[in-house]
């Protein structure tokens, strides 16, 4: 790191940009709408009605504050096999306990209050594991808007009961043939469809990437589990956690739990990519396997070739299945704030049974990669010391893929 | 004069026409485009995520890829053709990534080598300019910026600034390939950058057909054709370039033929 900056916590610049990476990639035609956002955001920043009606639809329609839960026993397993004295105590933020079973709505609520101040009549977004769709599609019920939803038709396949839950809220959802046919090329598609229909069209984005203003937005949308958790473990335990972690595709629900520490220099942090059949195979992880690049309206590590032809990314879990990550984690990872790592299809596998076992918890496939990582450094950080884990979504969705994984039939 | 000066020089509107490398026998392509009359050549580099192409040249990246190109062959293409046609204007259009993974400079330079004369980068607005645009005004190859119809009155100083070759008017709010803008949309389109460049102006964006093309080059400089030929690369295969010079010259008698209006 050759210089510490005054506070991490004062990015983007006016132009989008955190250090080298963000910005706004997008077509001369998709510009004017994008500096349009950022207006209207701008605006909505500065007005108390904005952040009033943001927090009640989060109080009373999401069902926040989210609790924050110490996982005794599973603490107490970890520390089973801990040298003497070690074993941090875990602690969840328990975001699948959202409405719509994921952190994806926190977003999706602020975004739609945006598209609605714009006067915009069509809602338009991608998903992966189909948790971010669901949010919107139930938004878009919620404020009566017409939504389109692009999905990867792989993604579609693993993800049927989410499709099924989109339709039912009254979205459409439209499958994307492309690439590998999963996020990224879902991504590609709403893209498209903006750029023909951005008279009436708001497209909301699902994680803290793409073109300046989305990262954050989306980032500051996300940051209430970050802050709630502080001023509940704060509460709970009069300290700040030493260690944060959470999984990362894009890494929203991760840069939304981080960005409210980043200037408590106590605190560190951890982000989990998802190393799939492993780092030297295929994988999502484009920090630990990645090289800057531009794709998505923003400059980020991206899984790519030499020629800039973008790698098809893969990982069990469908959210985290993407060869990019939001910009902030980029500059995060290049200044040395946050520290990240990977875990393996197997190993979130096997922390999703042992979290099942353990807490009677069955998270979703993402953040059971953040669990991984938990079981490897609680054992060697001390007893004392407190880690808080995003439990950013419930399992349901993925008990068949889970069960495929594990050779059983339902 | 540049290759682009000539080009636009001529008593009529210009033909310019847009492939995708490594889609088929480029050379051959290349060459029929030459020989139906085109005036300028877009030569696409393919990417894998072609964010503002609509299905055809979505098609052509995929068929690229499938046939192994890489940057290094898309340079070598161009560098044939520079040899084979010393006077055609020659442009690389493509995408951000491929563009600048190497840096600008690096890019920049392998252009002018190779005899390319302007590049179209689809997802670099003026906001991102240092992101490839000093590199290429340093190494003498033309950045040709595209106007839109969302560009208002207060974008357009700013994306003329820097720009060379012609201004690439997108004529319809969307993907390659698919509808078509309203004669009248095009022709106030036309006169309202005229009032603020002297760059020839070029309309694309769903051009298909003769009569299509030589209404719009009554009131611009260039028409460009693209999704109509990739898709006869498609159709035909092997045989593509004896279709694409025929289409081609179609396309080039409308255009040099249409009677000239005041924009």
């Amino acid at each position: 790191m050759s210089t510490q900056p005054n506070s991490f916590r004062s990015q983007p610049d006016e132009r989008g940009h955190f250090g080298i990476f963000g910005g706004r990639f997008v077509a001369e035609t998709l510009m004017p709408l994008v500096l349009d956002l950022e207006r209207e955001y701008r605006a909505a920043q500065s007005d108390p009605a904005f952040a009033a009606e943001f927090d009640d639809l989060l109080t009373h329609y999401v069902g926040r504050p989210s609790p924050l839960y110490y996982a005794e026993r599973l603490t107490e397993e970890l520390r089973k096999d801990a040298p003497a004295g070690k074993g941090a105590q875990i602690w969840f933020k328990r975001d699948e306990l959202n409405h719509t079973g994921a952190h994806k709505i926190n977003n999706c609520i602020g975004q739609i209050l945006l598209a609605r101040r714009m006067g915009k009549t069509r809602i338009i977004a991608e998903t992966g594991a189909g948790q971010h769709g669901v949010a919107t599609a139930t938004v878009c019920a919620r404020f009566g808007l017409p939504c389109v939803i692009y999905m990867g038709a792989r993604d579609m396949e693993r993800q049927q009961p989410n499709v099924f839950r989109m339709k039912l809220l009254g979205a459409e959802v439209i499958g994307v043939e492309s690439g590998a046919r999963t996020l990224k090329d879902a991504m590609n598609e709403a893209l498209r469809d903006w750029v023909a229909n951005v008279h009436d069209t708001f497209y909301i984005i699902g994680t803290a990437a793409g073109p300046h203003p989305y990262p954050e937005l989306v980032r500051d949308f996300q940051s209430v589990i970050g802050k709630e958790a502080r001023a509940q473990l704060l509460e709970r335990t009069g300290r700040l956690p030493d260690l944060l972690v959470a999984a990362i595709g894009g890494g929203s629900n991760a840069i939304g739990l981080f960005h409210p520490f980043l200037d408590d220099p106590s605190v560190r942090m951890l982000g989990v990519e998802a190393a799939g059949h492993g780092l030297d195979k295929e994988h999502a992880a484009s920090l630990a396997g990645g090289a800057p690049g531009i794709l998505h309206g923003n400059r980020t590590y991206l899984l790519q070739d030499e020629d800039g032809q973008i790698d098809e990314a893969h990982s069990i879990s469908a959210g985290l299945d993407y060869p990019g990550i939001g910009p902030e984690h980029a500059w995060l990872r290049d200044v040395g704030r946050v520290e990240y790592t990977s875990a393996t299809d197997k190993e979130a596998l096997d922390a999703f049974q042992l979290l099942c076992r353990t807490e009677g918890i069955i998270p979703a496939l993402e953040p059971s990669h953040a669990i991984a990582a938990v079981t490897k450094v609680a054992r060697e950080m001390d007893r004392d010391a407190i880690i808080v884990v995003n439990l950013c979504g419930r399992g349901d969705k993925d008990i068949f893929t889970v069960a495929e994984a594990l050779g059983t039939q339902i | 004069m540049t290759r682009f000066a000539n080009a636009f020089a001529k008593p009529h509107a210009s033909l310019v026409t847009f492939v995708t490398a490594g889609d088929g026998d480029t050379a051959a392509v290349l060459d029929a485009l030459v020989a139906g009359g085109a005036d300028v050549i877009e030569l696409g580099m393919p990417f894998t995520d072609p964010m503002a192409d609509g299905p055809a040249i979505q098609a052509a990246n995929l068929r690229s890829f499938a046939a192994g190109t890489t940057t290094a062959d898309i340079l070598a293409i161009a560098k044939g053709f520079r040899a084979r046609h010393a006077d055609i204007p020659l442009v690389l259009m493509g995408y951000a990534n491929p563009m600048t993974v190497r840096g600008a400079d690096w890019f920049a330079a392998a252009c002018k080598d190779s005899g390319v004369d302007g590049v179209i980068c689809v997802d670099i607005p003026f906001e991102e300019d240092d992101s490839l645009g000093p590199a290429l005004r340093a190494a003498g190859v033309d950045q040709i910026r595209l106007a839109t119809p969302t560009t208002d009155a207060a974008r357009l100083p700013a994306v003329l600034d820097g720009a060379g070759g012609f201004l690439y008017y997108v004529s319809v709010a969307g993907i390659t390939g698919l509808q078509q803008a309203a004669q009248a949309s095009i022709e106030e389109a036309v006169a309202r950058l005229r009032n603020q460049t002297d760059l020839p102006i070029a309309v694309g964006f769903g051009v298909r057909t003769p009569e299509q093309a030589a209404q719009i080059a009554r009131v611009a400089d260039g028409v460009v054709v693209g999704s109509a030929l990739v898709e006869l690369v498609a159709q035909h295969g092997a045989d593509a370039p004896r279709h694409i010079e025929t289409f081609t010259r179609s396309l080039a008698a409308a255009i040099h033929g249409a009677k000239e209006i005041a924009a």
